[in-house]
């Protein structure tokens, strides 16, 4: 178990730069989740961690140790590949012990290691069996037991979930919570699904073209978004966006309007606003309530109606021509064309200036 | 709609199982003839040729071709000499050339992908251009043996063996399958701690059987067959191959029923080699239906 550190790390190949100047860090058994979207070089970043990738820039510290030019095997690490990666011709048994029988372990401590790994993952039953022989989860679960005998200080997960399907990712997305809670390690889990990123992570470092947009906790991230793009990628249906004006700009609020919307004072989060100018205020579906036309902030027509089961998502147009998802209770039914009208709390939408 | 879906399939069928059999056919008359004809005596043999008798056993049958071939040369001996040679080429050459495959596949370096890209250049090169070079240079190497330091290798099982381990086309064969091999095995192996020499070892090679068996073969056959390269550097006949050893029946008269049974006893190594392979070859692609 360790603390992790990146301080300014870079990585470029030729004359295009994939990481500029990346800073985390990383707590002693904290569980931290690298997220966005394809490209964005959170994979990058887990394989320099891993040293499979050379930083090109930077400093990497783990357990206060710089490990920029160390051997992947010697920086205490172990990894979960999003493939797998478990050898087709060894069984199970020796899938899990392969870094212990490469290391010369002993023979009784090689097997009290599998053992307790298989006993974590439950997967006693599978230990003689070849990959060949086993689904997706149980392959995914070997090479997780492979990680843990190594008892590593940092565990790297690189997309371990998505060649699951939806149920069997779930199942595994609550065990590896569950690993994280049994060992108390540090892990470093790097996905491009939300979902996962907020159900498993103490720390959310959401990452756009190689740079952080912001890190913190899931809820503070979902609660007090630092940019329009981790206000979007954060949440699901994703949040509101409506072009507004900036009418008037207090100490702690700021006014915006549109045709579509009536005036509203929203807090200003410190952002830097000037009257006149343009801006967007996001609001999540969730907070919408319908309300009666001359009661409401926000008016349109329903356009499209989902139910869920848990909720009911309806698409609505305003009248502008812009469009916006509110998330009603599963109870709520609307139809298509019926016009609407919604309100909302003001300290719970967001002013970001263009 | 089913029965005339069914008619067609048993009818494409049929018209397959046709072609195919033509096919072996032409494949197995060759050595049909080759075998009938090794027990036969010559007159007939040549008789026979022209009609289909030549694939039959039928006339003056007996073995009398085979002891008068080994009564005319060394047979056990030439082949002894070519398995010796060719199995220890086999072996060396897939080890040597996997090593170096797995370098220019695995490893990072400065020069690579050029000295790759000569290595698969000396393909287009004859073997009969750099006969004669190749010929001048063995004449004068060194070598410690037993007797001490000597100079030249004619007339040894070593000149018939070195030249010839590695080649540009099994390091190519090698390089192609290392490069399909799902990268992240190498990598799960290199954070788990191995070497690459343990990479090589217990990761790659294990799941190189299809290739293994690939190259075996194809340098089997050319070493087998080598003719052009032992005349030249063998005159002694303690180190001479098969193919050298198929001059001693054409000599003043040509005896056609004992080249036919030294043919027969030559192939003999051949298919069991091939037979021994091919099941390798079946068993490694059945092990490699693994994502991951």
């Amino acid at each position: 178990m360790a603390d992790v550190k990146l301080r300014d790390i870079r990585k470029s190949y030729g004359a295009t730069e994939v990481i500029k100047g990346v800073d985390i860090d990383i707590a002693d058994g904290e569980f931290v989740v690298f997220v966005g979207p394809s490209g964005c070089g959170k994979s990058t970043l887990l394989r320099m961690i891993a040293g499979l990738e050379d930083i090109t820039a930077g400093t990497l510290e783990i357990d206060g140790v710089r490990v920029n030019d160390l051997e992947p095997s010697r920086r205490g690490i172990a990894m979960v590949f999003q493939s797998y990666a478990i050898f087709p011709h060894m069984t199970v048994r020796e899938n899990v012990a392969f870094g212990l029988t490469i290391n010369k372990v002993s023979k009784a401590d090689k097997e009290a290691a599998v053992a307790n790994a298989a006993r974590i993952l439950q997967m006693e039953h599978l230990l003689d069996r070849r990959p060949s022989e086993l689904s997706g989860g149980q392959r995914q679960r070997v090479a997780i037991g492979r990680a843990i005998v190594r008892d590593p200080k940092v565990f790297l997960f690189d997309e371990p979930l998505s060649n699951l399907d939806a149920a069997l990712r779930m199942d595994m997305r609550m065990e590896i919570g569950k690993l994280h809670q049994d060992l108390g390690a540090s892990m470093i889990y790097v996905t491009h699904d939300q979902v996962e990123a907020m159900t498993l992570a103490d720390k959310i470092v959401v990452l756009k073209d190689g740079q952080v947009m912001q890190a913190g906790a899931p809820m503070d991230l979902y609660h007090n978004p630092a940019n329009l793009f981790v206000a979007g990628f954060l949440g699901a249906p994703s949040m509101n966006f409506i072009p507004v004006s900036v009418t008037e700009v207090g100490p702690d609020t700021v006014t915006v309007s549109s045709p579509s919307l009536d005036a509203i004072s929203v807090p200003r989060k410190g952002r830097d606003f000037t009257t006149g100018q343009t801006a967007t205020l996001g609001v999540r579906p969730q907070y919408l309530r319908p309300v009666g036309a001359d009661a409401g902030m926000l008016h349109g027509t329903v356009v499209l109606t989902e139910r869920l089961g848990s909720e009911t998502v309806v698409d609505v147009k305003l009248a502008n021509g812009s469009k916006i998802i509110a998330a009603l209770p599963q109870d709520m039914v609307m139809s298509p064309g019926e016009a609407v009208s919604f309100t909302f709390a003001p300290d719970q939408a967001h002013a970001f200036p263009e | 709609m089913a029965t005339i879906s069914a008619d067609n399939h048993g009818l494409r069928l049929a018209v397959r199982y046709v072609v195919l059999t033509l096919i072996a056919v032409i494949f197995i008359f060759p050595l049909l003839f080759m075998v009938m004809s090794s027990l036969k005596p010559s007159d007939q043999l040549l008789r026979d040729t022209a009609s289909l008798r030549a694939f039959l056993p039928v006339g003056d049958i007996g073995f009398d071709n085979y002891t008068d071939a080994f009564s005319r040369a060394p047979v056990g001996l030439f082949v002894f000499n070519s398995v010796l040679v060719t199995g220890v080429t086999v072996l060396l050459s897939l080890f040597l050339c996997s090593l170096a495959a797995f370098s220019f596949a695995f490893l990072k370096w400065k020069g690579r992908d050029l000295l790759l890209g000569i290595i698969i250049a000396t393909l287009i090169v004859p073997f009969e251009t750099i006969a004669i070079p190749l010929l001048l240079l063995v004449s004068k190497l060194p070598w410690i043996g037993l007797e001490g330091l000597q100079f030249g290798w004619l007339n040894t099982y070593r000149v018939q063996i070195i030249p010839w381990i590695a080649d540009g086309l099994t390091v190519f064969l090698f390089v192609q399958y290392f490069k399909d091999l799902p990268r992240e095995l190498i990598e799960a192996a290199r954070v788990e701690g191995a070497s690459w020499w343990q990479i090589y070892r217990r990761v790659v090679m294990p799941l190189a059987g299809p290739v293994l068996a690939t190259a075996a073969i194809l340098k089997f056959l050319v070493m087998y067959n080598q003719y052009l390269w032992p005349l030249i550097v063998v005159q002694q006949e303690s180190y001479r191959p098969v193919m050298v050893g198929l001059q001693y029946f054409f000599q003043l008269d040509t005896a056609w029923g004992e080249i036919m049974a030294y043919l027969t006893i030559i192939t003999v190594p051949v298919l069991a080699f091939y037979l021994v392979m091919q099941r390798a070859f079946i068993s490694s692609i059945a092990s490699t239906g693994v994502k991951g």
